[in-house]
């Protein structure tokens, strides 16, 4: 037995030795951040910024709840430099909660439309996320839809397929439909999207997708990329993807609703102009071309193209909501679609 | 004819273990004391939050979902814990009392689905049994749209989730009771009448009881704390009002509160199950070699066989073959150095945090066993009564705070510029470690000592032996079952940790865990088969050295 139990120390010490080989970071200039987007999508962004600048970046992924905890607690000590999360309910509350700093630039201010930036520059969008309706190409024609409203229509009873309300997109998106119809229209129309509900909502958007192909539902909504993703690998896949709310009448026709990805800089962060130099770099060319690219994501700026997988859905019409209302709003519309039975 | 319950046991006050006030006896008094303090001080963070009030969260829940919450965690709680206990024990009585074909394989192979997380079990049940799945679009294929359009995702099968997963706690601990009890226990119930199933239910099931009951414990606490699992099936628990409140309303206050609310009900739970055992112990007699076995007749050995092969064909062989079939299909990519990096960080910190975790839970074991009111002690179980996540929270808010209040102004004063050290370095995320998983080595360990007579130890003094000797010679060979246990179930439930791992990680220590967590927060679940596999293969490693240990 302590023989066995010193093997196992023995062992353990000694794979601990290897895994302690790897070079220490080169000396030199480094930056920390803290980031909810995951190490796939982030990481080869990260090494063309080293390569170009010579500046190390060190990281930890996480989601943006425990991310901002950590933060507020380490406060002026936090040895983060930059904050990236997604969804601007989870940026506006960052700077709510005071962790991030105000930066002005002209690059940033050139690069990134007003909507999706902060008035006071505490966070920028570095990519684009559009959140529009996806329907069946076998048993739906696009005429028949519209707007994210038009779903509450009793001809989609036990057509409809939902994502979980717990995900801070969907709650973005009933925030942005109090802003634009007023609080009591736009909880009826929950009500009424719950009531067309095919099956309970789903805890991912993939699943969504893959309702309405195998048939167990007609029409959802969904985040373009999930989409787009699925698309790149199986073409034939018969769902199609509608803009949302392009024509018609004043708020009919405001746009489809759009979310960030984005950065900040910390408060506590000590190479404030290294972190500037990433956020900048994170808005241009190289790594616009890579959110385009990795995740099939909007660019943020216009010079970029998307990607050609997403560009045969062409272009559309942006709801111009500024992106912190959403998060002033997201604890109503949870009261909303908590109160209407919306899971 | 009547027998009495437990007619072998025999029933003793907790024994006086000769008290010696030693230093090495101090010096194991000072851990455990210690190590109870950093349990209770993530655990102090979560209730200091009934500081501040949050009516607003707290009316908005009560009127909207509160109820059903409740009622969906008490409905999976009672579902779980019986589900576990008919698997685990059954399972455990067939394997140890009868003979049947296949049974030297199954005694081991049962134990295998441990090393599947849960949540990697939930989304390879969804992937195969939903709508969408390749079984109910086969249904549907063959015998038209009426058939094989079931929306599985409901409580019943949240449950079976649950239980596949978690039975093998009380399979083990059941398991090793059984073998430990004496076979003159059974072989004296069958002689006084007792036909096989009043032996097991009026003879060994009592006695095996400390050990079902701490098997049973640790799956339901699992159950309640879980949060990725109920989330593949958007099945809403009680958990689930606790991150609607973090990370909906960002009111890591009320969060905190409704945890400590969990907490209290784990508490009482344990509380009540101490008591209710009260000071009786179960000790054994001496005979521990000959194994009887009960005669069974051919139908019912096959059945037998056929009952542990279909819980280990869905248990194991399914989700093994679904994660190949995705992993040859996405992850041939993933196959880089950066993975066997992942596979590195595992098993090492699985390692490291098993050891100093059942290192820990003997001390505190010891202690127990040494003072009069033993239950303070008791207190260092309740780390794993928190969602992960939360736990997690405290740990780097307690961890700060020594930061912010210590190592930064010492820092400062010695001139050089202030970082954290406590946070984000590999000691930290260890005590995350094993201030979450103490109850877990607790409770095999504690079954095992509570087997050892204190007559042995007694007469060991008697003949002269000091307190090493007693160690060495009596106490680690008869825990040796118990500690490998622990270790093992430890080891495994580290691996799987996600939040923890995650928050308190230093930079770049990403381990297998960390990567099925960032695929599958992209939905790309296929993705995190290759990961998956991975764990469970390295889960396996220990669990098999376990049973070829504890076969000799």
């Amino acid at each position: 037995m302590m023989r066995n139990i010193a093997l196992i120390v023995v062992a353990t010490l000694v794979l601990a030795a290897c895994g302690n080989s790897e070079p220490p970071a080169a000396k030199g200039p480094e930056l920390v951040i803290y980031s909810s987007r995951i190490e796939q999508l982030i990481k080869p962004i990260f090494d063309d910024f080293t390569k170009e600048t010579g500046i190390n970046i060190r990281y930890v992924t996480d989601e943006a709840g425990p991310l901002l905890a950590r933060l507020k607690a380490e406060g002026e000590n936090s040895p983060a430099d930059m904050l990236i999360t997604v969804d601007a309910g989870n940026l506006w509350h960052a700077a709510e909660m005071g962790v991030l700093q105000p930066v002005q630039s002209e690059v940033l201010t050139n690069n990134i439309p007003p909507a999706l930036r902060d008035e006071q520059g505490r966070w920028y969008g570095v990519s684009i996320r559009a959140r529009t309706i996806i329907y069946s190409t076998e048993r739906v024609k696009p005429e028949e839809l519209a707007g994210y409203e038009d779903l509450a229509d009793p001809k989609w009873n036990g057509r409809l397929c939902l994502r979980t309300s717990k995900k801070v997109y969907n709650q973005s998106l009933v925030a942005s439909m109090i802003v634009a119809l007023g609080a009591d229209k736009a909880e009826e129309t929950v009500g009424a999207w719950v009531n067309n509900l095919a099956v309970a909502p789903f805890a991912s958007d993939n699943k969504v997708v893959e309702a309405i192909d195998a048939g167990q539902c007609d029409v959802g909504l969904v985040n373009t990329y999930y989409l787009a993703r699925m698309l790149a690998d199986n073409p034939d896949l018969p769902v199609g993807l509608f803009w949302a709310n392009q024509a018609g009448e004043g708020v009919a026709a405001r746009g489809t609703h759009v979310n960030v990805s984005g950065a900040g800089i910390t408060k506590a962060s000590k190479h404030k102009e290294d972190a500037l130099r990433l956020l900048e770099w994170l808005s241009g060319p190289s790594a616009q071309y890579d959110f385009a690219h990795l995740n099939q994501e909007y660019p943020v700026n216009d010079k970029t193209a998307p990607s050609e997988l997403i560009e045969q859905w062409g272009s559309f019409k942006a709801d111009t909501m500024p992106l912190s209302e959403a998060g002033r709003l997201q604890g109503d519309a949870i009261r909303i679609m908590d109160r209407q039975g919306y899971r | 004819m009547p027998v009495a319950p437990s007619p072998v046991t025999a029933f003793s006050q907790t024994p006086a273990a000769p008290r010696r006030s030693s230093a090495a006896l101090w010096f194991l008094r000072v851990i455990g004391v210690a190590a109870v303090l950093a349990v209770m001080a993530p655990i102090l963070v979560v209730v200091l939050s009934w500081g501040s009030s949050q009516t607003e969260v707290w009316q908005h829940l009560i009127a909207t979902q509160l109820g059903s919450l409740l009622f969906n965690t008490l409905l999976l709680l009672v579902g779980v814990g019986l589900l576990v206990s008919i698997l685990g024990i059954g399972l455990a009585w067939f394997t140890v009392m009868c003979e049947f074909p296949g049974r030297a394989w199954f005694e081991w192979l049962l134990m295998l689905p441990m090393a599947v997380p849960a949540y990697v079990m939930a989304f390879v049940i969804l992937g195969v049994f939903d709508f969408g799945g390749p079984l109910q679009s086969f249904l549907r294929l063959q015998f038209g749209q009426q058939y094989g359009s079931m929306d599985v995702r409901n409580a019943a099968t949240v449950i079976v989730v649950f239980a596949l997963v978690l039975y093998p706690y009380v399979y083990m601990l059941a398991r090793s009771a059984f073998l430990s009890q004496s076979s003159d226990t059974t072989e004296a119930a069958r002689v006084l009448g007792c036909n096989p199933w009043q032996a097991f239910y009026r003879v060994a099931l009592p006695m095996a009881r400390p050990a079902i009951v701490a098997g049973v414990s640790l799956a339901m606490m699992e159950t309640l704390a879980d949060f990725g699992t109920v989330a593949v099936f958007n099945y809403d628990t009680f958990t689930t009002a606790i991150y609607k409140a973090w990370f909906g309303f960002f009111n890591i206050q009320a969060a905190a509160q409704l945890a400590s609310i969990l907490l209290l009900f784990v508490a009482l739970t344990l509380f009540a199950e101490r008591r209710s055992r009260g000071g009786r112990r179960f000790v054994q007699g001496s005979r521990l070699q000959h194994r009887y076995r009960f005669p069974v007749t051919p139908v019912k050995a096959w059945a037998m066989t056929a009952a542990c092969s279909s819980v280990l064909a869905v248990a194991f062989v399914l989700p093994v073959l679904q994660l190949m079939l995705w992993a040859i299909d996405e992850g041939a990519v993933q196959l880089n150095t950066r993975f066997f990096e992942l596979v590195q960080h595992t098993v090492i910190l699985a390692g490291l945090a098993a050891l100093i975790t059942v290192f820990l839970a003997l001390v505190l074991a010891f202690n127990r066993r040494q003072v009069k009111r033993g239950g303070f002690f008791n207190m260092a179980q309740l780390g794993y009564a928190l969602p992960g996540s939360v736990l997690a929270v405290g740990i780097m808010l307690s961890f700060t705070f020594i930061d912010n209040q210590v190592f930064i102004p010492l820092q400062r004063v010695l001139g050089m510029s202030p970082v954290p050290i406590l946070v984000g370095s590999i000691a930290t995320l260890l005590a995350a470690y094993w201030i979450r998983f103490l109850a877990v080595a607790t409770g095999p360990l504690e079954s095992s000592l509570e087997r050892i007579r204190p007559s042995l130890p007694e007469a060991a003094r008697t003949l002269g032996a000091n307190g090493g000797e007693l160690v060495r010679r009596i106490y680690l060979p008869m825990l040796r079952p118990g500690l490998l246990t622990a270790m093992v179930l430890v080891f495994v439930d580290v691996m799987k940790e996600m939040p923890a791992t995650l928050l308190l990680r230093p930079y770049g220590w990403d381990t297998l865990a960390v990567r099925i967590y960032e695929m599958t927060a992209e939905g790309q679940w296929q993705l995190a088969a290759l990961p998956a596999l991975a764990l469970v293969a390295a889960g396996l490693i220990p669990v098999i050295i376990s049973i070829r240990r504890s076969s000799h």
